[in-house]
């Protein structure tokens, strides 16, 4: 079996009754960038907590480097954390906050110094050293809290929400560099967020989390086509969900006739007649014509077409209320407010969910 | 409507004044007896009964032979133990009543309001007689004792707070760059709460030098504070000597206090230019 | 939920200690400066003096019979009264002025509460002495009444229930002021300008909006005075002359003068008891943590 370097296994947690983290097994692999991805509450900080040691499992087992840490103090558990606040000391310079891993294990202060212009080179921060947290920016602060985290080196780098308090464009920016630092260091990061499209941008795989359980881990591209569940689905991207109940299976195209009236057809593996299953269609792949498509009868009604600069989002409603997303990049002059559309797509752009998370 | 919103603007104007003399006269009548008390520091009386004429001479006394000064020097070795002993118990204590769950937590955060709510004379009473049920002998140390006792829950509370507004993830990355819980305490939490701990200093420092009530049960015959002293003084009516001493005690503290404003102000503009390089 | 992983824990020692050590000394402290007292009181309070001074451990409603006797009820009845005076006057006075200083600019605001403060920072007794200074009978009120010609006789202004409800106002006012400022700061002024807006006069406003929401400063400011002002023996003392007698008085004589430890410690109960009734009543109105900001 190949060496984990985070492992997680059968863990719970509960904070009184609440139960935030449930039979959690997680494997974390040397090198890799890891997200935890999921709305706020669903346990992905307390994940990241309980492996850096501020907070302790109810029960299971959790392993750093093949070895059990539950029972060390977050001194003593050889990864390090990058928080959400920064957690800078505002009494220090930004030479001392970097320095203070090196400074409180004693190691001789040439070697500080070497290594903190390492560090500051790695961040780009030089000419900072004498600066006070509280006369940066929310960018900069950032790199000193990397800096600082990374001086100890080591084996995991655990990232709270790091870019939450920073703009869209600087978020963005600092994303990229993440990822190159990551990949230049080939340290393992564990890296939490609720937000999909920074888990897209810098992941090798993504945890997708929901009320203190894994619904999928795998890498992005995977998650993205295709969803173990209808939370993934829509909790990564935009997605359009038909539910559904097989009728009829020929070699990889099942047949299904809509729940809220209608039929539809997909390609999906596993289902069986009578089986209940989800289309999930992304809105650059959902199509639509004036007429009815063969073996399709999705009626829906337009609402309204926005352009958004990159693309055109078309909206329309099924009669059972249900919001439709369609994405062009071409505006269609053929639709309007109003019209019926009738819903179809690709036997293999369609993905069928089988709820049984 | 021009009209209306002018009498609005008279009568607020008229609603500032009338506040304004009033402060004016409670900030009199809290000053009435601290001027008095300085202009009567220059009376030429060996008692202070009514104004005879100026002099000097008290304030030559006291700095020559005044039997006073062995009072204040008691008093103020008194306040700085108790100051220091209560504001190390109390920001440990409040540290760790803030950071941690136990069983007797509660217990401890309710005896804490105790001293601040119940009147003096009930503490001092109690004082004495945990003193003299336990054989302990009256004097400096009982005072000192009961004078930490007294102090300890308001630099709780004010270490408390500061506490709380700290952003605990600072601690959390102390420990998590590998500094343990003692080494985080000594480098992260206390620098930190620096302010606090002079408030609280400052604090427990006039609680125990001013204190008459608690003193006087556990003081004993032999030792005495300075209030205790002068309690024992006023029945027989005060020499402006007292009131010499008074009046340079209450000019060093505002001293002090303008000091401690300046050095701040200096403190917080050199911060501002002072970006050196370590390189 | 069958077969958990058992995690690892640390020993108990090791996981208790930095609690022990920080949370430890305080507790210990607490409790056999405080708590042992206290109870130590209430015990006494149900015991009777022997003859030689000293403690007869039998118990006995004797000392609470005793406070019932006329010459007591007197004394207590009079210090509650002074109290309630006291404590009135403080908020017809701290108020306004509190009020004042919340108006102003942050920083004005903090010096002006620094020279409320500053007068707290000098010895009291002194400072109380000055009325004996300025109300004697020829000293300067006198003289200048006589001066004028509103008098024909010096005034005894002394040794009087007025004087000592200054002296108490003297000692306790910046009491008030605190907890009514920190109060009264929070107020959201926009809160007050709706109001009258629509349609309140100021008075209404006053009544009706500002007093419910700076209650908690209210109640803190009467816990503040109030209960001191029970137990501040040394006012009247030092400027009634030990005429005028308060409920702190009569406990200091149980135990520095005639040693009857029992009676004094029921007298100490009374007072307990009037602060826990005004603790609970500051609790209807606020929450304790209010209490803490003054400081």
């Amino acid at each position: 079996m190949a060496e984990h370097i985070v492992q997680l296994e059968k863990v719970n947690k509960y904070f009184g009754d609440n139960h935030v983290i449930q039979d959690l097994y997680l494997n974390i692999e040397q090198g890799e960038f890891l997200t935890l991805l999921g709305p706020s509450g669903c346990g992905k900080t307390t994940i990241l907590r309980m492996i850096a040691g501020f907070e302790e499992a109810t029960n299971g087992m959790i392993k750093v480097e093949g070895e059990r840490v539950e029972d060390k103090e977050p001194f003593e558990r050889n990864v390090n954390t990058v928080f959400q606040s920064y957690a800078l000391f505002p009494h220090m310079t930004v030479y001392d906050n970097i320095a203070y891993g090196l400074t409180v294990a004693k190691v001789p202060k040439d070697e500080i110094k070497e290594r903190v212009k390492e560090m500051l080179e790695l961040v780009q921060l030089m000419g900072f050293e004498g600066r006070k947290p509280d006369m940066m920016s929310g960018g900069q602060k950032q790199r000193v809290a990397i800096a600082r985290a990374l001086i100890n080196r080591p084996k995991v780098l655990l990232l709270d929400e790091p870019l939450g308090a920073l703009d869209l464009q600087l978020r963005k920016q600092m994303q990229i560099e993440l990822k190159r630092l990551q990949q230049k260091l080939n340290i393992t990061f564990v890296y939490v967020t609720h937000d999909q499209e920074e888990a897209m941008t810098m992941s090798d795989r993504i945890a997708v989390l929901q009320k203190g359980v894994i619904e999928q881990l795998d890498t992005p591209d995977e998650i993205y086509k295709h969803p173990a569940s209808k939370f993934v689905a829509n909790f990564i991207g935009e997605s359009n969900l038909f539910d559904g109940v097989v009728e009829s299976v020929d070699g990889n195209t099942v047949c299904a006739k809509l729940v809220d009236g209608g039929r539809m057809k997909l390609d999906a593996e596993g289902f069986s007649a009578g089986d209940a299953i989800t289309a999930c269609v992304r809105p650059e792949v959902m199509g639509y014509s004036l007429e009815p498509v063969e073996g399709f009868d999705i009626k829906a009604t337009v609402k309204n077409v926005i352009f958004i600069g990159s693309q055109y989002k078309m909206y329309a409603f099924l009669d059972n209320g249900q919001e439709i997303k369609i994405n062009r990049t071409k505006q269609d002059s053929n639709v309007r407010e109003g019209d019926t559309i009738w819903l179809h797509w690709e036997n293999d752009d369609a993905y069928g969910i089988k709820e049984s998370v | 409507m021009k009209d209306r919103v002018g009498r609005i603007e008279r009568k607020k104007r008229s609603f500032n004044l009338k506040m304004t003399i009033f402060s004016l006269i409670v900030f009199a009548f809290i000053y009435l007896p601290i001027i008095v008390m300085i202009v009567f520091s220059f009376n030429d009386q060996k008692r202070n009964y009514y104004w005879k004429g100026f002099t000097f001479k008290w304030y030559e006394k006291l700095f020559t032979d005044s039997d006073l000064i062995q009072y204040l020097w008691i008093s103020l070795a008194i306040a700085v133990l108790a100051t220091i002993i209560s504001v190390i118990i109390g920001t440990i204590g409040a540290f760790g009543l803030v950071r941690f769950e136990f069983k007797i937590k509660k217990l401890i955060n309710g005896a804490l309001y105790i001293p601040v709510v119940i009147p003096e004379v009930v503490l001092g009473i109690a004082l004495l007689m945990l003193y003299e049920t336990a054989n302990m002998p009256l004097g400096m140390a009982a005072i000192v004792m009961a004078h930490v006792t007294f102090c300890i829950p308001f630099v709780v509370i004010i270490m408390r707070g500061r506490l709380a507004g700290m952003d605990q993830s600072i601690e959390e990355a102390s420990m998590d760059l590998g500094a343990n819980r003692l080494t985080t305490f000594m480098r992260v939490t206390l620098p930190m709460l620096v302010p606090g701990i002079l408030s609280s200093c400052f604090m427990s420092f006039t609680l125990s030098i001013d204190d008459v009530i608690i003193s006087n049960f556990v003081a004993g015959p032999k030792s005495t504070t300075l209030p205790v002293k002068i309690l024992s003084l006023v029945k027989v009516g005060l020499s402006p000597e007292v009131n010499a001493l008074a009046t340079v005690m209450i000019a060093v503290l505002i001293l002090g206090l303008l000091l401690n404003s300046l050095t701040q102000a200096i403190l917080k503009k050199r911060a501002e230019n002072n970006v050196k390089s370590y390189f | 939920m069958e077969d958990t992983i058992k995690t690892k824990r640390m020993s108990w020692g090791r996981r208790n200690a930095p609690a022990i050590a920080t949370a430890g000394p305080v507790s210990f402290w607490m409790i056999v400066f405080v708590l042992l007292p206290m109870i130590y009181v209430v015990v006494i309070s149900f015991m009777s003096r022997n003859v030689y001074g000293g403690i007869d451990f039998t118990f006995t409603l004797a000392n609470y019979k005793e406070m019932m006797e006329p010459l007591y009820l007197k004394v207590i009845w009079k210090s509650f009264k002074l109290a309630v005076l006291t404590t009135v006057i403080c908020l017809l006075l701290g108020y306004p002025l509190a009020y004042y200083i919340a108006g102003k600019p942050s920083a004005t605001a903090a010096k002006l509460i620094m020279l409320v403060m500053i007068p707290y920072w000098t010895n009291s007794l002194v400072r109380l002495y000055s009325y004996n200074l300025l109300g004697a009978t020829n000293g300067p009120i006198n003289n200048f009444l006589l001066k004028i010609g509103a008098i024909e006789a010096p005034l005894d202004l002394l040794y009087s229930d007025g004087i000592v409800i200054v002296g108490l106002l003297t000692a306790m006012l910046p009491f008030s002021v605190l907890p009514l400022y920190t109060s009264i700061e929070k107020l959201d002024k926009s809160l007050l300008e709706a109001s009258k807006d629509l349609g309140a006069n100021a008075f209404t406003t006053f009544r009706k909006v500002t007093i419910p929401l700076t209650m908690p400063g209210i109640v803190g400011c009467i816990l503040l005075v109030f209960i001191p002002s029970l137990g501040m023996y040394y006012v009247p003392e030092a400027l009634g002359g030990g005429k005028v007698m308060l409920i702190g008085s009569l406990i200091r004589n149980q135990f520095l003068v005639t040693k009857n430890w029992p009676f004094g410690a029921s007298l100490a109960i009374l007072m307990i008891l009037m602060t826990l009734i005004m603790m609970w009543i500051y609790t209807r109105v606020a929450s304790l943590d209010d209490l803490e900001e003054v400081f």
